[in-house]
């Protein structure tokens, strides 16, 4: 009994920031405490698998819908885009070629939907109880790494399918697949924090998205565009992991290695600015929600 | 013992008053509101108002200038009016929003209660529930781990552990948010009014909780309306009226200070003075008159009292009803009584003139307490011709019966009992237990 005493003091020593806190209003661009979301882990797991049970509650295709909407995109796309428009595709096969860039973006702008919404919706907790706020709409964005690994499995059945043999380039996928995550986590705060403000992003994000997407090359290759244009792209982060995706699977041809670069800078620009914005609306939210 | 767990000085918080209120509009206004909002909305960024909020210019001072310290092992009752800031300090305590000036020192971890629940989603399992709350409050998976079957039987949901928590009744998922929380043990607990929910059994045994953390040594932080438990629960309260701290001290102290001062007692309220000639009805006077005929805000318990509505009639009303209803502190409604019901025939025509409706409320059915009386005049499917309420408050004093505070029920009827002893037997073990205690 004494020992479980003893170790929940240690426990919950870690768990609040020990000895004293200070409530007072805070002026200005505020730390990120990022030690304190550290300390909250366990609740973005708990997020995160609360999104995941209930993703796919009372729906009867379940999870295979993480499945159906990359996969009918490219079909669409295949036909009007490959077939019809005769859109080139690097060399790839144009199915191939749209859906190793789908199952990214489909990641991303779910991620995105969803996460930006988590707050509004949530609101009522908001209200009721104290957490580090950037918990929910992380624990919502990682939850959609299960779709998008049943998205992938896919993709791997469809490279196989066209019986292409990836190369040692496949290690750089997990950095794609970091920079679409940094991507969307800062977009995610930024639109979730005015959200709570501003009803308006509600309505706003189907149409970023949308926008973002046709911004993006998926349909078509970013080899349209000549160098520097093609570099300078990359300040859509999505298109570094698009061209990255493809790089890494499937040999394109172009090595997407400058524009994975201004990618890269860019992500981590929105997640750092995403952070501190969010941090500055943060102490509102109860107020507004 | 003489460590302070909690100290605040100079708390204040401002609140925007278009983020308290909105008053309803009418559909017209609203869709115009749509449409010009965001023009006025945009002009007021462009002027630098750079907020954005809509109509940011009114303000109200939720909290301010509060100062207080709470010592280690403290049970502290906070009351007050709704409006009063109980909330708001809550909140600031609990660190959900931020103080607009003054700072607050929490000495030790804290853990806030302010829902039953909080969190529970009904997709998800009662069990799995139990994990989410547990983290939402602040609780490792190993401190959750550990206390599960306790969780699990002080809820007394074990049959439907791994059923959705949406079929369950509310009830319910009261006592499993509650068995959750119950488990919580940080060193400061702030516990809003949660005991206003569950059925009075489940509530004795929240209470019952509750006595454990408090007498745990533990503090403990507590708001409610009810002012039985403050007292039964706590050693201090702090009264809040409008956002500052008006008194703080010993709770018996406090409460029966606020149930006297708080609210007015009084036992005439008198109409307006001057009422528009269309109305078709108002009331001029009420009164709480004892049994011998005098004003008066305090009523023995056995006691019979009378309710006088005065009210004048500009034009003759057909069906029309004349009536109260009483309320006590925790804003249960004890009764609603109609002068129709015995005095008046429904269907009779009130012709113009001052009227008196009186009503005879026995002795010995309400609970010795604070009474908030509400009255009201209308004609059935039509909209109300007066409706005043609150108006009065009155005392019923207990005169002698000492009723124990954990007496459920709303009223305490004196009723007959006959108590009769049928058989004679047992009556050497009896005796023995008798004089062996």
């Amino acid at each position: 009994m004494m020992t479980n005493v003893i170790q929940e003091m240690n426990a919950t020593a870690a768990t609040a920031s020990p000895g004293t806190i200070r409530i007072e209003p805070t002026r200005g661009w505020v730390s990120l405490r990022l030690r304190e979301l550290w300390e909250y882990r366990e609740l973005v797991y708990f997020f995160m698998w609360r999104d995941i049970k209930v993703r796919y509650k009372q729906t009867v295709l379940g999870a295979l819908w993480a499945i159906i909407q990359p996969f009918f995109t490219m079909l669409v796309f295949a036909l009007f885009f490959g077939r019809l428009a005769k859109v080139p595709s690097d060399g790839i096969p144009y199915p191939l070629f749209s859906f190793t860039a789908l199952v990214p973006w489909t990641f991303f702008a779910t991620g995105l939907t969803q996460a930006s919404n988590t707050l509004v919706q949530n609101s009522n907790m908001l209200k009721k109880i104290y957490f580090p706020r950037m918990a929910m709409p992380l624990g919502t964005m990682v939850a959609g790494c299960v779709d998008f690994c049943l998205a992938f499995v896919v993709l791997v059945g469809m490279i196989a399918f066209y019986g292409i043999v990836p190369t040692w380039k496949v290690v750089w996928l997990p950095l794609f697949l970091l920079i679409a995550l940094v991507t969307c986590l800062g977009s995610s705060l930024w639109l979730s924090a005015m959200n709570v403000q501003f009803r308006d992003v509600r309505y706003t994000v189907p149409f970023i998205t949308q926008f973002w997407m046709y911004a993006t090359p998926i349909a078509y290759p970013s080899s349209l565009l000549p160098e520097p244009w093609r570099t300078i792209y990359g300040i859509n982060p999505i298109v570094g992991v698009v061209e990255g995706f493809r790089w890494a699977l499937l040999n394109a041809r172009t090595a997407p290695g400058p524009m994975v670069a201004v990618s890269s800078i860019v992500a981590l620009g929105l997640l750092v600015s995403g952070a501190y914005y969010f941090r500055r609306l943060e102490r509102t939210f109860a107020d507004v929600a | 013992m003489s460590e302070v767990a909690v100290r605040a000085e100079g708390l204040g918080k401002e609140f925007h008053i278009s983020q308290l209120q909105r008053g309803s509009k009418s559909f017209r206004e609203v869709v115009v509101d749509a449409f010009l909002s965001p023009a006025r909305r945009m002009a007021r960024l462009l002027r630098g108002h750079a907020t954005g909020a809509a109509d940011l210019d009114d303000t109200i001072w939720a909290l301010r200038g509060v100062n207080f310290e709470i010592r280690k092992g403290e049970v502290v009752g906070i009351i007050g009016k709704n409006g009063a800031g109980k909330s708001t300090l809550l909140k600031i305590l609990s660190r959900i929003t931020e103080p607009t000036e003054g700072f607050v020192e929490i000495h030790g971890r804290a853990g806030s209660l302010l829902e039953v629940g909080t969190g529970f989603h009904p997709e998800l399992t009662g069990r799995e529930n139990i994990y989410l709350n547990g983290a939402i409050l602040g609780m490792r998976k190993a401190e959750i781990d550990r206390k599960f079957d306790e969780i699990v039987a002080f809820s007394e949901i074990e049959r439907f552990l791994d059923t959705p928590v949406k079929h369950y009744s509310t009830g319910m998922q009261t006592r499993l948010g509650f068995a959750v929380a119950a488990h919580l043990d940080p060193e400061i607990l702030i516990v809003d009014e949660v005991l206003a929910v569950g059925d009075a059994v489940f509530q004795r045994k929240c209470l019952g909780k509750m006595e454990d953390v408090a007498s745990g040594g533990r503090t403990v932080i507590f708001v409610s309306h009810n002012m039985g438990s403050i007292v039964q629960l706590c050693k201090r309260a702090m009264w809040l009226d409008h956002g500052t701290l008006r008194l703080n001290g010993d709770a018996p102290e406090v409460v029966s200070k606020y149930l006297s001062e708080g609210t007015e007692t009084s036992s005439v309220w008198n109409g307006p003075e001057s009422f528009h000639p269309s109305r078709e009805m108002a009331f001029t006077r009420v009164r709480i008159l004892s049994v011998d005929g005098t004003e008066s805000s305090v009523i023995e318990f056995d006691r019979p009292f009378d309710i006088e509505l005065a009210y004048d009639l500009t034009c003759p009303l057909r069906h029309a009803i004349v009536g109260y209803y009483l309320q006590d502190l925790r804003g249960n409604r004890l009764w609603e009584s109609q002068d129709v019901d015995t005095g008046f025939s429904h269907g009779q025509i009130r012709e113009p003139g001052s009227y008196v409706s009186a009503c005879r409320v026995p002795g010995q059915i309400l609970r010795p307490g604070r009474y908030f009386l509400t009255v009201f005049c209308y004609i059935p499917m039509r909209r109300p011709l007066a409706y005043h309420d609150n108006i009065l408050s009155f005392e019923i004093s207990s005169a002698g019966y000492q009723f124990h505070l954990d007496r459920v029920g709303l009223t305490t009827p004196v009723l007959d009992w006959t108590v009769q002893r049928i058989e004679k037997t047992f009556e050497s073990t009896v005796n023995a237990g008798i004089s062996s205690t």
